[in-house]
C-alpha cells in the first residue's frame, strides 16, 4: 500500500531533483564561482602591481601629465615644443591619430568604391585588374605594406637638391612632399561666406525638392543646382573680387625647402598604406552589397523607363547601401585601430607619442596603457554609435 | 499560309560576328566608346605593371654577388643575392645551424598531419585530429625547445624568421579557437554574470588595436606577476595574440550558434543530455561547420597580424627582413625593396592558399545545402 501511495505521489508532483542538481541552484553556484575567481584574480593582479611599482619607486596616479615633456614631436596640429607638458603631448598624438584616420577613411572609401564597382564591370580587363588588386593587397600584412611605402619607396627618394618637381609648384623628395600653401588675402572671407551660403541653400533645396517629389512626383536636378551654388557662385565672387588668394610656394634654400607646407614621409606612408589596404576590404564589401540587390529590382526599374544612370542612383545604390553600411563601419574602425601601426615607421600618433615616448620617460605603464586603450575604445564606441544612427536612418522604412 | 509558318527554318550557324574571340572581345572589351576607353586605360595599367615587375625582378635584376656593391648601379632591379645569402636566417633566425633539422622535422610532422586533415576525402579524421591537436604540439614543443631526449636546449631568443611567424600563428590559432568557443557560449549563456564577463572581454578586446594588447602583454604582464617570476618574451606575445584573436573568434562562432534552429537545442535537452554534451555533440558540430569560412578568415587575419610582434622586439619573418635590410654589407638602393618583396611573397602565398581553401569549403557546404 505504502508503495502504491508513493507512486501516486510521484506522478502528482514532479520528482524533485537533489538540491545540487537543480538548474537554478547550479547556475547560482557557477556565477558565484565566476565572481569569486575574478575577484581573486583581480586582487592578485592589483597587489602584485602595487608591490612591483613600490619596488621600482614609481608613484601611481596622473600627476605626471603636468610635468614638462622635454621632447619634440615631428608633426603636430597644435603648437608643441619640448617645454610643454606630457598632457599636451597626449593631445598632439591623439590629433595626429585622428588626422590620419579621418583622411584615411575618406581615401579608402573612395578607392574602395571605385575598385568594388570595377570588379563588377562588364569590361573583362577592368574587372580582372580590380580582382588582382584585391587579391594581392588584402593578403599582405599591413605592416609590410607600411614598411614598403616608407623604407623602400619614400626613403629612397632623392635628396632635396634633386627633388622630383611636381606640376603646380610642388616638390617630392626624401624629406617629404612640399606643396604650396594657400594664403588668404583681404576679401577672401567674402568667398568663404558665399560657399557657406551655397551649402545652406543647397540643404534647403534638398528638403524642398523631396517635399515636391512627394506631392507632384517630379524631381528637381538637386545635384546640379547644389554644384552650381557651392562651386560656380563662389567662383564668380572669387573672380569678381580679383582672386583674393595667394600661394606661398616652397623654395630651395641651402639644403632644404623653405615656405609652403610639407607632408612628412611618415604621414604619407601611413596614409597610403592604410587607404590602399582598407580599400581592398571595402571593395569586397561594395561588390557583395551591389550583388546583394536582387536582379528583379534592376529589371523593374528599367521596365518603368528609368535610364541606366537613374537605375543605379535611385534603385540599386540605396538598397546596396543597406547591405554595405554595417561591414563598412567595422572597416572604418579597423582603419582607426590600424593607424596605431604608425609607431613602426615613427609617425607621431597616439601610440608612438603617448604609449611610446611618454611611457618610456615616465615609466607609468599602467596609467598610460589604460588611457591608450580607453581612447581607442571611446573612438570605437563613438564611430559605431554614429554609424548605427546612420544605419537606422538608411534602413528600410516600411510603409 | 498556316503550313508555311509551321515549317521550321533550316538551322543556321550564328553569324561569324557573334562567336569566337573577335565577338568575345567586342562584347567584353569594346562594346561602347566608354568601354573601349576603359579597356585602353586598363591595358596601359596592366602593361606598366607587368613590364615594371619583369624589368625589376628579372631583366635588370642582379643574380650573383657577394655584397651590396653588386646591386649598386644606375637603374638596378632586385638584389637577389641578398636573399640567397640571408635565406637561412629568414627561415630560422639565429637557431643554431646543426640543430635546424629539428625545425625541418617539425614542419614535416605538421604537413603530415595537416594535409590529410584538409583533404575532405581522406578517412580517419578523428585520429588525424587527435594527432594534430594533441600529439603534434607536444612533439613540436620538445623538438623546438629541446632540453630532453638528448637534444640541446635552444632558447626562444634564438628563434626567428618564418619559424617565429609560424609558431605565433599556430599557437595563436590553436589557443584562440577553444577560448573563442568558450567566450561565444558564455555570451549566449542564461547566467547574467557569465554573459556580462564574456561580453565585456569581447567588446574590450575588439575595441582596441592589437599593438596595445601586445604592449600590455610586454609592459604590464611583468608588473602583474609576483617579483622574480618572469615570462619568456615569445610566450608573452603568444598570450597577447591568442587572447586578441579569441575575441574575434568568439564573434564568428556566435554567428554560427545563432544560425542553429532552436529545435536542435530543445531536442538535445529533451533527450536529457547535460549542457556539455548538448554543446559538444549537437550544437557545436553544426554551428562550427556553418562558420568554417569565417574561422579561416580569422586565421588569415591572425597570420597577417603575427608581423606585429616585431614592434615588441621579436624577430618574425618581417622583423628579420627589416633587421637585415639595415645590414651595411648589403647596403644598396634596392636591398630593402627586395627584402619586402620576398617576405611579402611568403605571407601572400600562405594567406592566398588559406582563402582559396576557405572558398572550396564554402562551395562544398553550399552543395550539401542544395541536396
Amino acid at each position: 500500500m505504502a508503495v502504491a501511495t508513493g507512486e501516486r505521489n510521484a506522478v502528482r508532483s514532479a520528482p524533485r531533483a537533489a538540491f545540487f542538481y537543480r538548474p537554478e541552484v547550479r547556475q547560482a553556484i557557477y556565477q558565484v564561482v565566476t565572481v569569486v575567481a575574478l575577484a581573486i584574480l583581480f586582487y592578485i593582479l592589483v597587489t602584485n602591481t602595487a608591490d612591483n611599482l613600490r619596488r621600482q619607486n614609481i608613484a601611481s596616479g596622473f600627476e605626471f601629465v603636468d610635468r614638462t615633456a622635454g621632447f619634440d614631436v615631428s608633426q603636430s596640429l597644435i603648437a608643441f615644443d619640448n617645454s610643454m607638458t606630457y598632457g599636451r603631448a597626449f593631445f598632439v598624438g591623439l590629433l595626429n591619430t585622428l588626422l590620419v584616420a579621418g583622411l584615411g577613411i575618406v581615401l579608402a572609401t573612395i578607392l574602395g568604391f571605385v575598385i568594388g564597382i570595377a570588379r563588377l564591370s562588364r569590361n573583362w580587363l577592368v574587372a580582372r585588374l580590380a580582382t588582382v588588386y584585391v587579391e594581392t593587397i588584402r593578403n599582405l600584412p599591413l605592416l609590410l605594406q607600411l614598411f614598403f611605402w616608407y623604407f623602400a619607396v619614400l626613403k629612397s627618394l632623392p635628396v632635396p637638391r634633386q627633388s622630383h618637381v611636381l606640376p603646380g609648384g610642388g616638390f617630392l623628395n626624401v624629406r617629404g612632399l612640399y606643396l604650396p600653401s594657400p594664403v588668404p588675402e583681404p576679401g577672401f572671407d567674402v568667398v568663404a561666406l558665399a560657399i557657406a551660403i551655397g551649402v545652406a541653400v543647397s540643404i534647403a533645396i534638398h528638403f524642398f525638392a523631396r517635399r515636391r517629389q512627394m506631392q507632384t512626383g517630379q524631381r528637381l536636378p538637386v545635384l546640379w543646382i547644389s554644384l552650381a551654388l557651392i562651386v560656380l557662385v563662389p567662383l564668380g565672387v572669387f573672380l569678381y573680387l580679383g582672386q583674393p588668394l595667394g600661394f606661398d610656394y616652397p623654395e630651395l634654400k641651402g639644403f632644404n625647402f623653405q615656405g609652403g607646407m610639407v607632408l612628412q614621409p611618415e604621414f604619407i606612408a601611413l596614409l597610403l598604406g592604410l587607404s590602399i589596404y582598407t580599400a581592398s576590404f571595402i571593395a569586397e564589401i561594395v561588390r557583395a552589397g551591389i550583388q546583394g540587390v536582387s536582379k528583379g529590382q534592376k529589371e523593374a526599374a528599367l521596365a518603368i523607363g528609368l535610364s541606366s544612370g537613374q537605375v543605379l542612383r535611385l534603385v540599386v545604390i540605396p538598397q546596396a547601401m543597406r547591405i554595405i553600411i554595417p561591414p563598412l563601419t567595422s572597416q572604418f574602425l579597423n582603419l582607426t585601430k590600424n593607424s596605431s601601426l604608425g609607431v613602426a615607421i615613427a609617425y607621431p600618433d597616439l601610440v608612438s607619442v603617448w604609449a611610446g615616448t611618454v611611457l618610456n620617460q615616465t615609466g607609468q605603464a599602467v596609467e598610460v596603457i589604460l588611457v591608450t586603450m580607453g581612447v581607442y575604445l571611446t573612438l570605437s564606441l563613438l564611430t559605431s554609435g554614429f554609424m548605427n544612427w546612420f544605419n537606422k536612418h538608411m534602413a528600410l522604412v516600411e510603409r | 499560309m498556316v503550313a508555311e509558318t509551321a515549317i521550321a527554318p533550316p538551322v543556321e550557324r550564328p553569324p561569324r560576328s557573334a562567336v569566337g574571340p573577335v565577338a568575345w572581345m567586342r562584347d567584353n572589351l569594346f562594346s561602347t566608346w566608354g568601354n573601349t576607353l576603359l579597356t585602353l586605360i586598363g591595358l596601359f595599367i596592366a602593361y606598366q605593371a607587368v613590364a615594371g615587375i619583369v624589368s625589376w625582378g628579372i631583366l635588370s635584376a642582379t643574380f650573383t654577388g657577394a655584397d651590396g656593391s653588386a646591386c649598386t648601379r644606375e637603374g638596378a632591379g632586385a638584389c637577389w643575392p641578398f636573399i640567397t645569402a640571408k635565406f637561412a636566417q629568414f627561415m630560422y633566425g639565429r637557431y643554431p645551424g646543426p640543430e635546424r633539422w629539428r625545425v625541418d622535422l617539425v614542419y614535416g610532422l605538421a604537413l603530415a598531419g595537416l594535409v590529410p586533415l584538409m583533404i575532405p576525402r581522406v578517412p580517419g579524421k578523428f585520429w588525424n585530429a587527435v594527432y594534430v591537436f594533441a600529439v603534434f604540439p607536444v612533439a613540436a614543443y620538445f623538438l623546438l625547445v629541446g632540453g630532453a631526449f638528448g637534444m640541446s636546449h635552444v632558447g626562444t631568443e634564438l628563434w626567428g624568421g618564418l619559424l617565429v611567424t609560424l609558431v605565433v600563428a599556430t599557437v595563436g590559432i590553436t589557443g584562440s579557437f577553444p577560448l573563442g568557443i568558450l567566450l561565444a557560449l558564455g555570451r549566449r549563456s542564461k547566467m547574467p554574470v557569465v554573459r556580462w564577463v564574456s561580453v565585456g572581454f569581447i567588446e574590450l578586446v575588439r575595441g582596441v588595436p592589437l599593438i596595445t594588447v601586445l604592449f600590455m602583454a610586454s609592459v604590464m604582464l611583468p608588473l602583474f606577476l609576483p617579483p622574480g617570476m618572469t615570462f619568456d618574451k615569445l610566450l608573452r606575445a603568444l598570450i597577447g595574440v591568442a587572447l586578441f584573436s579569441a575575441a574575434y573568434m568568439a564573434e564568428v562562432v556566435r554567428g554560427g550558434l545563432q544560425a542553429i534552429p532552436r529545435g536542435q537545442f530543445e531536442a538535445a535537452e529533451a533527450l536529457g543530455l547535460s549542457y556539455p554534451k548538448r554543446m559538444a555533440f549537437i550544437v557545436l558540430p553544426q554551428a562550427l561547420k556553418v562558420v568554417i569560412p569565417g574561422i579561416i578568415g580569422t586565421f588569415i587575419g591572425l597570420f597577417k597580424d603575427t608581423s606585429l610582434v616585431l614592434i615588441i622586439g621579436l624577430f618574425d619573418l618581417l622583423g628579420i627582413v627589416q633587421l637585415n635590410n639595415a645590414d651595411q654589407k648589403w647596403f644598396s638602393p634596392t636591398t630593402a625593396m627586395t627584402g619586402y618583396v620576398f617576405a611579402g611573397f611568403i605571407f601572400w602565398a600562405f594567406c592566398f592558399f588559406m582563402s582559396r581553401y576557405s572558398q572550396m569549403i564554402e562551395r562544398r557546404l553550399a552543395q550539401g545545402e542544395r541536396k
